[in-house]
């Protein structure tokens, strides 16, 4: 099963090799993982997406907390949370298919963020599912090249 | 007072309390080993990297404070990685202090650099580079507090050359604050009640007790519990001298060559109460077998070796003295219906005793050929109640802990988790340097001995009175023990047949050597080499191609042991 799990770090040199290699070192895997600073500069959050059974989530949380540079771990599934990705999607957009491509622009309330005569880059915001509802409706015009961020999240609430 | 990186370094081994180091100079510590005289720390200089960070391990394995090495960058950091792995795997708590190229350098292939903060990420607790002088005091405060506290582990400090020479004011801090690092000491009450009660329930209970143990100095908290409800006790190859191996409790050590009466009797349990042990393989053979009609109480200081390998029915995170303590506690809350229990479970230590005289642990005896397992018997009977052994790694270290009676803890180093050849004789040294007056024994053999052999000079210099005993089988001789069982007798590449004079070798570095082939020989040769002065190697040439029996093959469950080849 997928889990998002977000992490506090220290913000210091070295911590993400730390947590990146936790995962490669006992075979645990990461689907996406963003890393940034939070409010508090000398502290990062990093977002890693990854999947295994309830024994395997146990270890990933349990190893992640051990790290000396980690101050808190949360595994947002199961809980209320907000998601968030981003992607950046540069599709032929052709005298035939300009304006389909323009529609799912509206529909999925994206952006187009560069344009030239035979192609548009697509900003494109929302829950990763929303993502790829989008990417396949814009595969049959022909993707040249598609960026992704992974997600964040947030808890709801206070 | 201004002082230099360096100076500062040694400022802060002072305050920690370290009066003594093992390392090996070079290029990028240079300016360390120049300060070094100034200071009243003691430096023991190994002829090997490698040895000195195992020194440092058996200096804190007796000691049970935190070990210090020194190395220079490059080489000599590389050579340190399996001293650290060692250590590491065994929860050893040390300080390794690496040279590396000037900050300007770095990243720049110069001159002996190596990335040993990512070399060792994997194999430390914890480890640094210094990138700004004013973090230097921080660093080392830190370094030693995450090697000591928690579960204990070797932490690496790589140290720039260029910030040896640089100047701030010094300060040591007096307080460490990390937000991300905070073990949890005292059990939680509620699962220590838990544990009681599950306790009270058990017909059949096992306690199997691990290196952890040792790390946290629980066996007096240990040999309470276990009286006051004479649950019998099995222990791991770290946690054997933290249990009395002649109690009438004791199981031995279970395990692929612990005792048939310790797995039948893990094999049988209802209850096993695991303290401060990590659920090996080498412990428990096929997991789906382990203790499979047992509930599982797992008390450990650190939460991810719970649940790591089997399934636990009550896990207690915490110091094993305080856990250990309050779970006295609350079985002394109980004491009207601890006879009870006592007497309930009668038909479980009569099943466990039938065992024991069943199968208890032996070995065929020979007039003829010196038998290995007579030596380590003659030298448990023969050594001080305080003395302290090693173990190399291989049959020889699989017989001392058959037939050793271990009875003080902290008495025996040997290499667990990783299986270090060579380990034995420079983690001797540094159990000898910490305790000058004790007897220490490294029991190694030919082949492992060989992977060391350089420490003997140490030794010497330094007056270094350790016993070194070979049991020479000319072989490597549990690999060769392997190909015998497993591998059609096709003896690839094990034996080793070219005869060492180990007699002429001790003396080529100004040590006494003495080899005996006959069995009549041994009491004297190891009466006479305690009584010799200095280091000592005894050569014991023995039956080449004896095995560690029993022996659980490996895949097999802990019960479905082999008994005799
Ligand atoms: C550094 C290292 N290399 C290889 C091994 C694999 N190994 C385990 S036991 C052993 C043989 C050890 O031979 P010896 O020291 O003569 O001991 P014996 O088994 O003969 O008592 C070997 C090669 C190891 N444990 N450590
Ligand atoms: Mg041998």
């Amino acid at each position: 099963m997928k889990h998002t799990i977000s992490v506090l770090v220290e913000n210091e040199f070295g911590v993400l090799t730390r947590v990146a290699g936790l995962f490669s070192g006992r075979g645990f895997n990461i689907e996406s993982l963003s890393v940034a600073p939070t409010l508090d500069p000398s502290v990062s959050r990093m977002t890693i997406v990854t999947c295994g059974d309830d024994g395997i989530l146990e270890q990933i949380t349990k190893q992640l907390n051990k790290l000396i540079d980690t101050i808190k771990v949360t595994d947002f599934t199961g809980q209320d949370y907000v998601e968030r990705e981003m992607a950046l999607v540069k599709v032929t957009a052709e005298e035939d298919t300009r304006a389909e491509v323009l529609r799912i622009v509206d529909i999925f309330r994206a952006k187009v963020v560069d344009v030239t005569p035979r192609s548009y880059t697509l900003e494109i915001t929302g829950a990763p599912t929303k993502l790829n509802a989008v990417i396949d409706l814009l595969r049959p015009m022909g993707i040249k090249e598609l960026v992704r961020s992974g997600p964040v999240v947030m808890g709801r609430g206070l | 007072m201004k002082k230099t990186g360096s100076q500062i370094l040694l400022e802060c081994l002072l305050r920690e309390g370290v009066d003594t180091v093992f390392g090996y100079p070079g290029g990028t510590v240079i300016n360390i080993y120049h300060d070094l005289a100034d200071y009243p720390i003691r430096h023991i200089l190994t002829r090997h990297e490698q040895a000195a960070v195992h020194a440092a391990d058996g200096y804190a394995r007796t000691t049970g404070r935190v070990g210090v090495a020194i190395a220079t960058s490059g080489p000599g950091a590389t050579n340190t990685v399996t001293g650290i792995a060692t250590a590491y795997m065994d929860s050893i708590p040390l300080v390794v202090i690496t040279g590396q190229v000037p900050t300007p350098l770095i990243g720049n292939d110069a001159f002996q650099e190596v990335d040993i903060v990512g070399i060792t990420r994997s194999i430390t607790k914890h480890n640094y580079l210094v990138q700004d002088i004013k973090d230097l005091a921080r660093i080392i405060k830190q370094a030693f507090y995450i090697a000591r506290t928690g579960r204990p582990g070797p932490v690496l400090i790589d140290f720039p050359k260029d910030i040896q020479i640089q100047s701030t004011w010094f300060e040591y801090p007096d307080k460490v604050e990390m937000r991300g690092y905070k073990p949890t000491y005292s059990g939680n009450l509620r699962q220590v009640e838990k544990a009681a009660n599950l306790i009270m329930a058990a017909r059949k209970p096992v306690i199997y007790v691990g290196g952890g143990a040792s790390g946290a100095d629980a066996s007096e908290e240990l040999l309470a519990f276990a009286e006051m409800t004479r649950i019998p006790v099995t222990t791991t190859l770290l946690g054997m001298a933290v249990f009395p191996q002649r109690h009438t409790q004791s199981l031995g050590m279970l395990g692929m060559h612990g005792t048939y009466y310790a797995n039948m009797a893990v094999t049988h349990s209802d209850l096993l109460i695991a303290v401060g042990a990590r659920f090996d393989d080498r412990v428990t053979g096929k997991i789906a077998s382990f203790a499979p009609h047992a509930k599982i109480i797992h008390i450990d200081i650190d939460p991810t070796s719970i649940k790591k390998n089997v399934r636990v029915d009550l896990p207690i995170v915490g110091d094993l003295k305080d856990v250990l303590k309050k779970l006295a506690d609350a079985l002394d809350r109980r004491s009207d219906e601890l006879p009870a229990l006592i007497h309930a479970m009668g038909p479980w230590r009569e099943e466990i005793a039938a065992w024991k005289r069943g199968y208890p642990m032996v070995y065929q005896s020979s007039d003829s050929v010196i038998k290995p397992q007579y030596v380590i018997e003659q030298l448990s009977e023969l050594c001080s109640e305080d003395a302290i052994i090693t173990t190399e790694v291989g049959q020889h270290q699989m017989w001392t802990a058959q037939f050793f009676a271990f009875s003080r803890p902290r008495t025996f180093l040997t290499s667990g988790g990783l299986g270090t050849m060579g380990y034995g004789l420079p983690a001797a040294l540094g159990a000898q340097v910490a305790f000058p007056e004790r007897q220490v024994i490294d029991i190694s053999g030919d082949g492992s001995f060989q992977m060391n052999s350089q420490e003997l000079a140490t030794l010497v210099q330094y007056g270094l009175p350790v016993k070194i005993v070979i049991l020479n089988n000319q072989y490597l001789g549990m690999v060769r023990q392997w190909q015998e069982l497993f591998f059609d007798r096709r003896y690839s590449q094990t034996p080793l047949e070219l005869p060492i004079d180990f007699v002429k070798l001790a003396e080529a570095y100004g040590a006494t050597g003495f080899s005996v082939s006959r069995p009549d020989q041994v009491r004297e040769v190891i009466c006479k080499a305690f009584e010799t002065p200095g280091p000592v190697i005894m050569e014991f040439k023995v039956d080449r191609e004896e095995n560690v029996m029993p022996m659980v093959p490996a895949g097999a469950a802990i019960n479905e042991m082999v008994l005799a080849s």
